[in-house]
């Protein structure tokens, strides 16, 4: 007796959200198709806040995001290259013009709550951000003389210029944040005697890891860690680099180390990898722009020894590896018989990890660490074994990227807010969704189902003989008002959801028939592998949902696939009935706030 | 109408045929009709048909006359051949066109009101003719562009939406067919393709002169609860004399059945239908009993539907015409225009 399955549960806020393949992916859960809608009709400022609200940082990470959404976008599965989301994002923050009308409202009555930050990362900003509207006073201990933490020290500026950084955490610092840079907190101890009523650590995961290998210490002079480098570069103590530069690791820090060793006076810059390029962590795209300043990529090259010559750095010696992988797919390094390979160089950049760094942390105050010396935080609320004692960003799990850091803060204000009004850390706030039909006219909706069938737009760059020459010359141009249109209609409106009442069909098959990627299915109902197996194109990709209906009126039931669906309302065109409906589906994350004004329709709707 | 055209984005694991083309491949313009209408399911069981047969379309005549049904030609097989001809005139364009050029596959699409009506004559003497074509029926039993009056196959004592009672009986053409002398002879339902597309598989390979009556809710005018052409009606009197798989002519034919329960019928090229029967009294090659088979379930209130006649050794026009096996379209200049000697030469055989 097989299992049949039971209709889909779309009151299930997560049924609908995961379809927004992009939103689901972001850690933040920022409602990408709906700024991408407010692109398309030029609304730059409502598209800027939809991303403030949500992610607070949206030119920075226009420019900058990991996009853990882009690889997530339907796009990629119907055609090759998702929708340029981060770029979008970009454009909305590039032409928003001032805002600061919007902001919220900072009370000058203040709850009487003082909340300690500790460092001036983004996930310290981000609670700072939703923590000062509702009154709170919150006061930042950076030990660098600016804010921005990682985004300041680590980004190079061709990437993210200083004068974005700066009004985008300038946005936050002017909502009323009590400042003290060039403050280090060396003990947590003596800082929870000062009073706080919570305090967050957003210190990120600031000590570089190095490798001691034979010839280190002699070499030391000219062998530096790349996060360290990067940060003496962005506040100018460091302005000049060897004409001969070895990069040792393959992740983001490399790429960012290898392309400022280049605007530094470096000629011949190499980067290194004992795996194959394939495995590499750094995103593709950071890869791609690295090679295209014509740095190659070494991979298989295990670096075994520095070499010292007269007391100083000549070179660097490295073990030729390939890669092995089992059944299960799990990886082994291992020297091959190649000889050894010396590299020449002036300097040696360590960009192989970070770790957290908590020696101002007394050990007898309560606050427990795990094995791996990081502090034992709650997933959920992200408090440690010390309560009002909270964690965020790189300092809690270990390096993320920034809108990770970001969701972190958000939902560690709402466990302060929590926390500073007696109220249990578990008794959290749902996310405000909202699903909301699009019909206009009987073929006509409010949003724009007509996508483009171009493909990705791509960006435009800065001459590269003027980007080489200067530290701050950005290298992306970002999209101009045409190319970011033209970007923008690739969208296929993932949110905008078909909704099917089986209780209207007729059973005509117009859906089926108009459908142009073959989602829709009328079959009898059995359990899942054998429908998916048996539907007119096998519903092969597991991670997405089958919609499933209640029994129509010959027994049988629709079955749409989820996966490949362009969301462009011709299901619901062609139903004489009404059964299909093309419906928004909002969910904006919820924020802290204990007591909240009755609920709200979402301000930006489209 | 639908505003938008529709996408060009294709389901990446789409099956691909041996001509390389897939299901799409043989689409045509959004449909104009009304959403729901039948006859959009029977475009969708063409295409479905022609991919599956890996026919190129370019080696497809679709003939229509006037109507509702006729449109849709312009609904599938975009590189096809067409001719949207006067109303009732399309076998006569067909005839004229199969002469020419016996080569390519006729598939007429037509109404009820294109056939039963102003087009029976011609619908009567195609048959006559063994006109080697396809010709879908797509009955609904409604005129639906002059808004919903009751048509030469609507069922004697159905009523309209206003609750009008026809005082007329219905044509029932596969009958007629069968007595007109039509070798393949079948009566679908618009929304049942796992019966319809094999049916028009075997037609489009049959050789000779092949009626599909498709029964195609008008969901406007002629879908309400005392029509006997709704969804609901079609569903609930569905009788299935028989069903049919379609085995192409390279395939291995598997027996899945117990033997006694299916017959194999042989088609012209080598293909061959098996055919399992449903009812046990129905017999589709025997003539007069099909016949009176029909007129049984008819008055029992059943649609029948399924293959309801096949002559596995029908002739065509042309062989019994003996004309040449050449296109005129292939032939050469002095063939088709042999000069003044030779029509001197004729013309003294008869002085």
């Amino acid at each position: 007796m097989s299992i049949r399955m039971e209709p889909t549960d779309i009151t299930d806020p997560d049924y609908f959200h995961k379809v927004v393949d992009c939103q689901w992916a972001c850690p933040a859960h920022t409602p990408v198709p709906e700024y991408i809608r407010l692109i398309a009709k030029k609304r730059y400022a409502d598209a800027f806040m939809v991303n403030w609200e949500s992610n607070v940082f949206p030119a920075i990470l226009g420019r900058t995001c990991d996009r853990p959404c882009e690889p997530a976008c339907r796009r990629t599965r119907i055609e090759e290259k998702p929708v340029a989301i981060c770029r979008l994002k970009r454009v909305a923050a590039d032409n928003c013009g001032d805002i600061s009308d919007r902001l919220p409202q900072v009370p000058s009555q203040k709850n009487g709550k003082r909340i300690a930050l500790v460092g001036a990362g983004p996930a310290s900003l981000a609670v700072a951000r939703d923590l000062l509207p509702l009154g709170y006073e919150c006061t930042l201990f950076e030990k660098n003389r600016a804010a921005g933490g990682l985004m300041r020290t680590n980004i190079p500026a061709f990437r993210l210029p200083v004068a974005v950084l700066d009004e985008e955490v300038d946005r936050v610092l002017h909502m009323g944040v009590e400042a003290r840079f060039g403050t280090e907190i060396s003990s947590l101890k003596s800082l929870l005697g000062e009073g706080f009523d919570a305090v967050f650590i957003g210190s990120g995961a600031p000590r570089g890891r190095d490798l001691n290998l034979p010839g280190r210490a002699s070499a030391s002079a000219n062998i530096h860690i790349g996060t360290d480098f990067l940060a003496s570069v962005a506040f100018g103590h460091t302005e000049k680099i060897g004409r001969r530069v070895v990069v040792i690791g393959g992740g983001n820090t490399a790429m960012d180390c290898c392309r400022t060793a280049l605007r530094l006076g470096g000629e011949n810059v190499y980067i290194t990898v004992r795996s194959p390029r394939a495995d590499m962590k750094a995103s593709a795209w950071e890869i791609e722009d690295a090679v295209r300043e014509g740095i190659p990529v070494l991979d298989n090259h295990a670096p075994t020894e520095f070499l010292v010559e007269n007391g100083r750095l000549r070179a660097v010696k490295f073990q030729p590896m390939a890669a092995r992988y089992d059944a299960a797919g799990r990886r082994t390094l291992y020297a091959t018989d190649d000889e050894p390979v010396i590299i020449e160089c002036d300097d040696v950049l360590m960009a192989i990890g970070q770790d957290v760094a908590y020696d101002w942390i007394e050990r007898d105050i309560g606050l427990d660490f795990d094995a791996g010396g990081g502090p034992v935080v709650d997933a959920l609320t992200h408090q440690s074994t010390l309560p009002g004692v909270f964690f965020g960003g790189d300092a809690a799990w270990g390096p993320e990227n920034i809108i990770t850091a970001v969701a972190h803060g958000h939902k560690a204000a709402i466990s302060i807010d929590l926390f500073c009004n007696g109220q249990p850390l578990s008794d959290r706030p749902n996310p405000l969704t909202n699903l909301v039909s699009q019909k206009m006219g009987i073929h006509e909706w409010s949003y724009d189902n007509d996508i483009s069938a171009a493909g990705r737009v791509p960006v435009p760059l800065a001459d590269l003989e003027v980007a080489l020459t200067r530290l701050d010359v950005e290298v992306e141009l970002g999209f101009d008002e045409t190319e970011a249109l033209k970007e923008a209609m690739r969208c296929l409106n993932c949110d905008i959801q078909t909704v099917f009442s089986d209780n209207l069909c007729i059973e005509c098959d117009a859906c089926l028939d108009i459908c142009p990627v073959d989602c829709i299915n009328f079959t009898d109902n059995d359990e899942e592998t054998r429908l998916r197996e048996g539907l007119r194109v096998p519903a092969v990709n597991l991670e997405q949902g089958l919609y499933v209906s209640g029994p129509l009126v010959t027994g049988r039931v629709m079955i749409k696939d989820e996966d490949v669906c362009l969301h462009c309302g011709l299901c619901a065109e062609r139903c004489p009935t009404g059964a299909w409906d093309m419906q928004k589906f909002s969910l904006v994350e919820a924020v802290a706030n204990t007591n909240p004004e009755p609920a709200q329709e979402p301000v930006h709707a489209v | 109408m639908t505003h938008i055209a529709k996408p060009k984005f294709r389901h990446p694991d789409l099956p691909v045929n041996r001509l390389g083309l897939t299901r799409r491949d043989y689409e045509g313009v959004v449909s104009t009709l009304c959403a729901g209408c039948g006859h959009d399911s029977i475009s969708a069981a063409i295409i479905q048909a022609c991919f599956e047969l890996e026919i190129a379309a370019h080696r497809i005549a679709k003939v229509s006359g006037i109507g509702c049904s006729s449109k849709t030609t312009n609904y599938f097989a975009n590189t096809a051949h067409g001719f949207n001809s006067v109303h009732g005139r399309m076998p006569s364009v067909a005839t004229g066109a199969n002469l020419a050029n016996p080569d390519l596959i006729y598939l007429g699409v037509s109404g009820d009101g294109d056939t039963a009506s102003i087009g029976l004559g011609q619908f009567c003497h195609a048959i006559r003719r063994r006109l080697n074509m396809v010709y879908i029926v797509e009955n609904n039993g409604t005129y639906g562009l002059t808004k919903g009056q009751f048509s030469a196959t609507n069922d004697k004592r159905s009523k309209n939406r206003r609750g009008v009672e026809n005082l007329f009986e219905g044509i029932d053409l596969c009958a007629l067919a069968i007595e007109m002398g039509a070798g393949f002879v079948a009566r679908s339902f618009s929304g049942d393709k796992h019966q319809l597309v094999p049916l028009i598989k075997a037609a489009i390979t049959y050789h000779g002169f092949a009626l599909i009556d498709v029964i195609s809710p008008c969901v406007t005018f002629n879908n309400h609860p005392t029509s006997t052409k709704s969804y609901d009606y079609v569903r609930d009197h569905n009788f299935m004399v028989d069903r049919i798989d379609f085995v192409p002519k390279r395939s291995e034919i598997k027996t899945q059945y117990e033997p006694g329960t299916s017959v194999e019928l042989t088609l012209h090229d080598g293909s061959a239908l098996k055919l399992y029967k449903l009812a046990d009294d129905y017999d589709p090659a025997d003539r007069g009993q099909s016949l009176a088979s029909l007129d049984r379930y008819d008055r029992d209130g059943a649609v029948s539907t399924g293959l309801l006649y096949f002559d596995e050794n029908q002739t065509d026009l042309h062989d019994l015409l003996a004309t040449t096996d050449q296109p005129l379209n292939a032939a050469p200049q002095a063939d088709l225009c042999p000069g003044a000697d030779q029509l001197e030469a004729i013309n003294a055989q008869y002085r």
